[in-house]
């Protein structure tokens, strides 16, 4: 009789399992027991190695009355908001004309997303060749006969996160290009012939029954687009290196910065939990948002 | 197409009526088609000074890597060469300075090679078992892993990047490529997991389910079944990869030492180095260099590319 | 004393070739599954019969070990299979979706199975070559799947069953996917395939049609529980319950509720039901009558019968062969099936009759025959 005894709980689906242990690995003690080393660190008062000498909060309070800290967290703001609400109407405009049945769709789409496949580095090294004084726009057009012309960003303090902005939208907004394109062909036809048969214009059909079904395409994108603004810092070495002065600094640079070449940890993991706790900030309500939905369903 | 098996949901656009017999005088027929309309042209319009803010810097580059020194000093960043010279991209590949050597890209484009290779092959690896075990062998907690492993891949990698360098050090991994490696199988794995899970649960469980009745067991099913018919997401995945780790500067910069720099790093370097006098032209070749095994691929792949991205966005 | 009878089985499972003791499944608080038990003769033909979500794929994933219930039991051959491998059962599956591999050929997708028993190689080909002349399949044995027509992808699934040479075929709503025409083809050739075989066979559908034409028994289930367990024409003739009234027949039993006074129901229609074959005696005087459109008579046929009304026809809707009619029986929907030939208006009044012979009788409080 081929009857064995019940299963073990444990062994049972042990190939799975073992499977995968490099995933439970990386959840367990990468992505918690890192973070948590680092949000406890931020209260100790490392400097060159890591040491359990808890300060409370004095690395937070040091952090928040540095002025490159403060320049940092204001640019990341003025920054975000611009990139996202440029990123989101760019592509969504970008989306909405390349859903117009044109010829030569694939190319505008290849011409479009082709930065995307590019480092920040690179692109901001191209940029800041663009955006060079001497030889660059601000050169071109003051040789066209505008010779008081001045558009200078990589040394405007005040202008410098333009130059930011232009590297940066053109590198990523294609990928909001692409998503937002599929999320309008994954609307029902029907609705477009309903609208049509009413005799509403393309333009008000876009605007009042479009862009509400595409409430969780932009849900999508605003968390990618946002996930992107916190990490900024490629583009900001190889394009300003937080210059001039601390004009562009963002806080992942600070960051890297502080833990990697002022040795001074304590401060690199204050400021890189006050980045997890921005993340954090976002993320979950819009996972709660989405359990809640799915729950309903 | 392996898949093809399965019935495909895409339907025939509908075939207009035929003709029948006019009743009344009027319209008939198909509406003439107004090619230029001012709506097409405000399309168009819009489209190309987009793809002009998107071609330009493309164009700019090229022509730069192209011109000799005196030539950019003189002219205009837009213009076309006067005289093609490819000295700028035969010293960028071989003599540019970084601050430490005067090598040029070519070691940095050997050591990404070096490390996008291994790192490429074994996080797909690793993220497709993840995935068919996601789906097909569920176990007590496999949903948690998978939440928290989503959860990681918003968290900034600033928050992490420290504690992984004592990781590092602890099992005699920092500075080396093998260590890099293991830093991208890692910070991979949420997004190329993720991409196969949603894979594998578009398959019809019931394929499983048939190779089990056949007696086929965890790697049997895997690598009998699953895998020759997932040719087209490992395609996307390898493009997602090898473009994301040839393109990291962070990790590279963080726990490589200089002499195995990855060429974004090194690029950086050639680029912003202070000393002597800056060759934009030559900076310029090594900007298309180094953007060039991503380009490649990006054009080579096309949709794939986009899939790819879509896939690993829009379902997440 | 069933702990005792679960002690040694075998005696009790002479003849018996799939048996299911006390199963259960729940996810959570979620009862799929409810203490179910059922035997499956060796050799017969065993429908399971369901709206979606009663549980019948679920009992049959059970039976092939794909999905572990939560208590209970399963014998297989006399053997307990309950903690055993799919493989490891003696059973064939054959899906709805086909569920072929589609990198391999139709001879590679047959295979496989024999391949993982380290079945030897002669044997393989000779399983193979028997399967396929069973099947018509030998001129499609180098092909792949996708060069395969729908009817083409089911045969060498139901091949790929064959081949493994067990006593139990599992089949999973395996006509679903084809079409009409298809359907009704591969139907009767699955029941010649069963004629010639011999082999115990458990079939799930949702499709009436099939589990009339082919079961032996059909098992119809609805919340996890068996509603009723016996041969087609007992299903169609005395159903056991509303439910399955009302699931079997399309269109489906009319079902009128009222009173049973002795033998008078007096509810929509007054009926004497004298000649009707109860099965117990009512518990109160609540009942439901139930009635199928096919059997009701009309006009000169129905002044001949015991159980006379007169009803106001609403809708017409000439079908071919027959004609269904929509009426009322005062405020009660009633539908009528008529001979094709016949011609009805709507607005007229049509006298009706039937037989108290083809009645059911319902218990209005627990819905079960009487």
């Amino acid at each position: 009789m081929a009857r064995s005894g019940p299963p073990i709980r444990l062994l049972q689906n042990w190939p799975a399992k073992l499977a995968a242990t490099p995933m439970i690995l990386t959840a367990l003690v990468v992505f918690i027991g890192c973070s948590l080393w680092t949000v406890v660190h931020s209260f100790t008062n490392s400097r060159l190695l890591p040491r359990l000498d808890f300060v409370g909060l004095a690395q937070y309070e040091r952090l928040w009355s540095t002025p490159r800290w403060q320049v940092s967290i204001e640019n990341l703001a003025i920054y975000g908001i611009l990139a996202l609400v440029l990123t989101l109407a760019i592509g969504f405009l970008l989306a909405v004309l390349l859903d117009q049945k044109i010829r030569f769709e694939d190319g505008f789409r290849t011409i479009i997303l082709f930065p995307y496949a590019l480092s920040f580095i690179v692109t901001g090294v191209v940029w800041q060749w663009i955006l060079n004084p001497d030889f660059g726009l601000q050169h071109i057009v003051r040789s066209m006969g505008f010779s008081g012309f001045t558009f200078d960003p990589l040394n405007d303090s005040g202008l410098v996160i333009l130059a930011l902005l232009a590297a940066g939208i053109w590198q990523g907004a294609g990928l909001t290009t692409v998503i937002m394109l599929a999320g309008l062909r994954g609307i029902d036809e029907d609705v477009w012939k309903a609208s049509r048969v009413d005799g509403i214009p393309a333009l008000k059909t876009y605007l009042f029954i479009i862009l509400p079904m595409m409430k969780p395409v932009f849900a999508t994108c605003v968390v990618l687009i946002s996930a992107g603004i916190i990490k900024l810092y490629d583009l900001v070495v190889a394009l300003t290196r937080g210059g001039p002065g601390i004009a562009s600094e963002v806080p992942a640079k600070y960051v890297y910065d502080y833990m990697f070449g002022n040795q001074n940890l304590g401060q690199g993991f204050a400021a890189s939990t006050m980045m997890l706790a921005a993340v954090l900030a976002i993320i979950i309500p819009f996972a709660l948002f989405r359990m809640g939905r799915k729950r309903h369903v | 197409m392996s898949d093809a098996a399965y019935p495909a949901a895409a339907a025939a656009p509908p075939r207009s009526a035929a003709p029948r017999g006019r009743l009344l005088d009027g319209p008939a027929g198909l509406a003439p088609t107004r090619r230029l309309s001012g709506k097409r042209i405000m399309i168009y319009g819009g489209l190309l000074i987009f793809s002009a803010y998107y071609l330009l810097p493309l164009w700019v580059m090229v022509m730069t890597s192209l011109k000799g020194m005196p030539e950019i000093r003189m002219g205009n960043i837009f213009a076309p060469p006067v005289e093609i010279t490819f000295e700028p991209w035969v010293k960028a590949w071989s003599s540019a300075c970084t601050g430490l050597n005067c090598d040029g890209l070519s070691r940095g484009f050997w050591n990404s090679v070096a490390i996008v290779i291994p790192a490429t092959i074994l996080s797909i690896a690793v993220a497709a078992v993840n995935g068919y075990a996601l789906v097909n062998w569920r176990f007590k907690g496999s949903e948690v892993f998978f939440t928290i492993l989503i959860f990681g891949a918003f968290i900034p990698y600033q928050v992490m990047i420290y504690p992984i360098v004592i990781i590092l050090r602890e099992i005699g991994l920092m500075g080396s490529v093998w260590g890099l490696v293991l830093v991208h199988v890692v910070f991979g794995m949420p997004i190329i997991t993720l991409l196969f899970r949603n894979y594998f649960s578009s398959l019809p469980p019931e394929l499983f389910k048939a190779a089990r009745v056949d007696g086929a067991g965890f790697w049997g099913i895997f690598l009998r079944v699953l895998v020759p018919m997932s040719l087209p997401i490992f395609t996307v995945a390898v493009i997602l990869q090898v473009t994301g780790i040839w393109n990291d500067f962070l990790f590279g910069v963080i726990y490589t030492r200089p002499e195995s720099y990855p060429m974004t790093v090194q690029l950086n370097n050639i680029v912003n180095s202070v000393q002597g006098v800056r060759e934009y032209n030559v900076n310029m070749a090594a900007t298309l260099l180094t953007g060039l095994v991503p380009l490649t691929i990006y054009f080579l792949s096309g949709k794939l590319f986009v899939r790819g991205i879509a896939a690993g966005a829009v379902k997440g | 004393m069933a702990q005792a009878l679960r002690a040694d089985p075998r005696s009790e499972l002479d003849g018996v070739s799939v048996s299911i003791r006390d199963l259960s499944l729940s996810y959570g608080a979620v009862e799929v599954l409810g203490d179910l038990n059922l035997d499956v003769n060796d050799g017969e033909f065993l429908v399971l019969l369901g709206a979606s979500g009663c549980g019948k794929s679920t009992l049959l994933n059970c039976i092939a070990g794909l999905q572990p219930a939560t208590e209970g039991q399963i014998f297989i051959s006399g053997k307990n299979v309950t903690w055993a491998e799919p493989s490891e059962r003696g059973i064939g599956m054959v899906f709805q979706s086909y569920a072929l591999y589609p990198q391999m050929t139709v001879e590679g997708n047959l295979s496989f199975g024999l391949k993982n028993a380290r079945v030897p190689k002669g044997e393989i080909a000779r399983r193979i070559a028997r399967a396929a002349s069973t099947l018509q399949l030998e001129p499609l044995l180098k092909r792949k799947p996708a060069a395969l027509s729908g009817g083409q992808r089911q045969r060498v699934a139901i091949g790929r069953a064959l081949v493994r040479d067990v006593d139990v075929f599992l089949f999973d709503e395996p006509l679903s996917n084809l079409d009409a025409k298809l359907r009704a083809e591969l139907r009767v050739e699955l029941k010649r395939l069963h004629q010639s075989l011999g082999n115990t066979m458990i079939y799930v559908t949702h499709d009436q049609i099939e589990a009339m034409t082919l079961a032996d028994r059909i098992a119809i289930m609805r919340g996890g529980k068996i509603q009723q367990l016996a041969t087609p024409d007992d299903i169609y003739r005395r159903p056991a319950n509303l439910y399955v009234a009302g699931f079997i027949g399309s269109p489906p039993m009319n079902l009128l509720p009222g009173r049973l006074e002795g033998n008078i129901f007096h509810g929509p229609l007054v009926a004497d039901v004298t000649g009707y074959d109860f099965t117990t005696r009512p518990r109160g005087a609540e009942a439901v009558l139930g009635i199928r459109p096919e059997h009701v008579r009309t006009g000169e046929a129905a002044a001949a019968l015991p159980i006379q009304a007169q009803a106001l026809v609403e809708v017409v809707e000439p079908m071919g062969a027959d004609t269904l009619v929509w009426t009322r029986l005062g405020d009660t929907p009633f539908r009528v099936r008529l001979d094709g030939e016949d011609r009805v208006r709507a607005g007229q009044v049509l006298s009706i009759g039937f037989d108290p012979a083809s009645l059911s009788l319902f218990d209005a409080a627990t819905e079960t025959r009487i």
